[in-house]
């Protein structure tokens, strides 16, 4: 790393023997070149690993007065909305940042898959990502038992009743996890364990997430390479101040939010302690696993709905290679614009068809929204590749002007 | 395009988190719209409001409904003085021990003491209550949906079933309660209490009144919070709106 500067001889000291401050600079500084064309929606990762911090931030500060245990977890956080001070801001920050982190990370994932960010060379970039969501997925869940209300309870007893699903050595599996014949302290307590530990899993799985990022750098909305200096600005204090605006309208939601709805996302049953014995009418999850939820329930067989249900995800870590386009950009798709469309609104509509009762047509509109949803990945993503003749690319990102073969001439150039 | 999924996205938001809001659906009528005094940025509960509350809580609903959650310390919170908050904890009789002997024994309340629950235990209070629980009231506009309008409407809401609707054994029929039918018999009518400032107590004054101080009861920060909230949002978006004249600025000698 290159000598840095540093008038402070405090600094300067420090830097001599361990240059954190040329690492930092290098990282999020003004060493670390980024596209300069990078539109707001760029914001939501670092937005991510900020909803991380305060997340684990919150987390700690409940962890001091939160009892993991079955008997009293209930009324310890009872004792945390009415006696801790300012105990009720801790834990509707922490509700709802939850909500908001998981909002953040699917604009940041829908934003990837529109702009082609997990296309060469930043698959692994891709697959890191996903990791960090399927960890936030157990994370959340686990976090959501812990208050041993009524859904939590439940949700722990639909969820961790799908490992049963496995032949032969489900039910085994399932007791193992359990530590007991049911739900009962010992799950309460291992979730609660666990519920720590895996934050923190999460914050090495985004440093490998950064550390692809920096290799190949950012995408851009063209989606076409860096070309050299003239296509880049540093990131700071460019981007820096450009996430700054974003983390400023996160702020302004996650404390509408807090302060004005602290419950809207939540549900009602969880201020039920739970009960063993009286199943609730309607068991749903958390809205940011409605879409699974749909899809799980759309098969009607247990084990087929938790293979599906994978698949759903895991059908994800292969988009690098059922992407077929030359391009990246959909900006430059005018087929797959149209595909991408129907995909989130396919997506919205399994959030919605997972919040209803499986009942009637919901069943049927389920079963379709799977199977699109699965069509998407891989079927019309491959052919739509094949098929599509992409829009003039610009040639470089300094200089986006397009020229009929100029543009014809960067495509070509831009399939590796 | 961007403007297209920026408009998808809000609307698979407001869609995703409506749909979970609303996913119970069932016979069950709709509980009355009503405006309370603690709805809105500015909203404060109504201390002689929420006083009248109290007494119904404790001369009608108390014989079956706990309170756990709240503590006589915490009437204060609701206008008491500590004077008066300390005579009423004074008028129980709660267990305490062992002492210095062993021996469990009575004494008068103070103010540290929750509020005495009816019954030991859910036997005893089904025993009581034709097998029926009379669920703890402390969290109950937090548990139900839509909770102090549910509340109200149920306390005004019983009636006699309509034609064809069969009750069960010692069942009420209650439009607003799930099934329809429900144990408890109705708790109002009117002159029930005998309110100390004046104020008629009729059947849905005092469905108001008790509904006021239990979502207090569920909820005693609600006050704090919003008024927090508002010094903290009008902060959060003098800050935001400096960051947007900040980016403004370093991006300016970029074309």
């Amino acid at each position: 790393m290159s000598e840095m500067q540093l008038k402070n001889p405090m600094l300067r000291w420090i830097e001599y023997r361990l240059p954190i401050f040329s690492f930092i600079d290098h990282s999020v500084g003004s060493q670390y070149p980024a596209p300069k064309n990078l539109n707001y929606w760029w914001n939501f990762g670092s937005l991510a690993g900020i909803a991380l911090v305060m997340q684990i931030a919150t987390g700690i500060m409940l962890a001091m007065h939160y009892t993991p245990h079955a008997d009293m977890a209930f009324d310890s956080v009872e004792r945390i909305m009415r006696e801790v001070n300012y105990g009720w801001l801790l834990r509707y920050f922490h509700a709802n940042g939850a909500s908001l982190f998981f909002l953040v990370v699917y604009i940041h994932i829908f934003r990837g898959l529109y702009y082609g960010s997990y296309k060469y060379p930043r698959e692994l970039l891709w697959w890191f990502g996903l990791i960090i969501f399927v960890l936030m997925m157990a994370t959340a869940f686990m976090g959501y038992v812990l208050p041993w209300g009524q859904m939590s309870y439940w949700a722990a007893t639909v969820i961790t009743n799908l490992f049963t699903a496995i032949p032969w050595i489900g039910v085994g599996i399932t007791e193992w996890l359990w530590g007991g014949f049911t739900v009962g302290n010992p799950t309460l307590v291992r979730f609660y364990s666990l519920h720590y530990l895996l934050p923190f899993v999460i914050v090495g799985a985004v440093f490998l997430h950064l550390w692809a990022l920096h290799q190949h750098k950012s995408n851009n909305p063209l989606g076409i390479d860096i070309k050299g200096p003239q296509d880049t600005i540093p990131f700071h204090p460019y981007y820096t101040y450009k996430d700054l605006v974003g983390l400023g309208v996160f702020l302004v939601v996650l404390f509408g939010f807090v302060f004005y709805h602290p419950n809207y996302m939540g549900h009602p049953d969880n201020y039920i302690p739970a009960n063993p014995l009286q199943t609730p009418a309607h068991i749903v999850p958390e809205w940011y696993f409605l879409p699974f939820y749909a899809i799980l329930r759309a098969i009607p067989s247990k084990l087929g709905g938790v293979i599906v249900m994978a698949a759903s995800i895991l059908v994800l870590f292969l988009i690098p290679w059922l992407d077929t386009s030359r391009v990246r950009s959909t900006k430059f798709r005018p087929v797959y614009r149209w595909f991408f469309i129907f995909l989130v609104i396919d997506v919205v509509l399994l959030g919605i068809v997972g919040a209803k009762p499986p009942e009637g047509i919901w069943i049927l509109i389920g079963r379709l929204a799977t199977l699109y949803y699965f069509l998407h990945f891989i079927i019309f993503m491959p052919f739509v590749g094949w098929f599509e003749r992409p829009l003039p690319i610009p040639d470089s990102i300094h200089q986006p002007v397009l020229g009929a073969a100029v543009g014809a001439a960067a495509a070509g150039e831009n399939k590796r | 395009m961007k403007r297209a999924i920026l408009a998808i996205a809000v609307t698979a938001l407001g869609l995703s988190l409506s749909a979970g809001a609303f996913a119970a659906g069932d016979d069950v009528k709709h509980p009355e719209q009503r405006s309370w005094s603690w709805d809105g940025v500015f909203g404060k509960f109504d201390r002689s409001q929420m006083q009248r509350g109290y007494q119904v809580y404790k001369e009608v609903c108390a014989a079956c409904h706990a309170l756990q959650y709240v503590s006589f310390r915490n009437l204060t919170e609701i206008g008491f003085s500590d004077g008066q908050a300390k005579a009423l904890a004074a008028s129980y009789e709660v267990d305490d021990g062992p002492n210095d002997d062993g021996e469990m024994f009575k004494r008068p309340g103070r103010l540290a003491d929750p509020l005495p629950k009816p019954f030991a235990n859910e036997k005893a209070a089904r025993a009581a209550n034709n097998g029926a629980f009379p669920p703890n009231l402390s969290l109950i506009t937090k548990a139900r949906h839509d909770g102090p309008n549910y509340l109200y409407s149920l306390m005004v809401g019983y009636g006699q079933p309509p034609a064809g609707v069969k009750l069960s054994e010692g069942m009420n029929y209650n439009p607003y309660f799930s099934g329809n039918q429900i144990a408890m018999a109705p708790p109002l009518a009117d002159g029930a209490v005998q309110y100390g400032d004046n104020t008629q107590a009729t059947v849905k004054q005092m469905a108001e009144d008790v509904t006021a101080f239990l979502t207090w009861a569920a909820e005693p920060s609600l006050e704090a919070r919003k008024r927090l909230g508002f010094k903290v949002m009008i902060f959060l978006l003098v800050m935001t709106g400096l960051f947007i004249a900040a980016k403004q600025r370093v991006w300016r000698d970029l074309h």
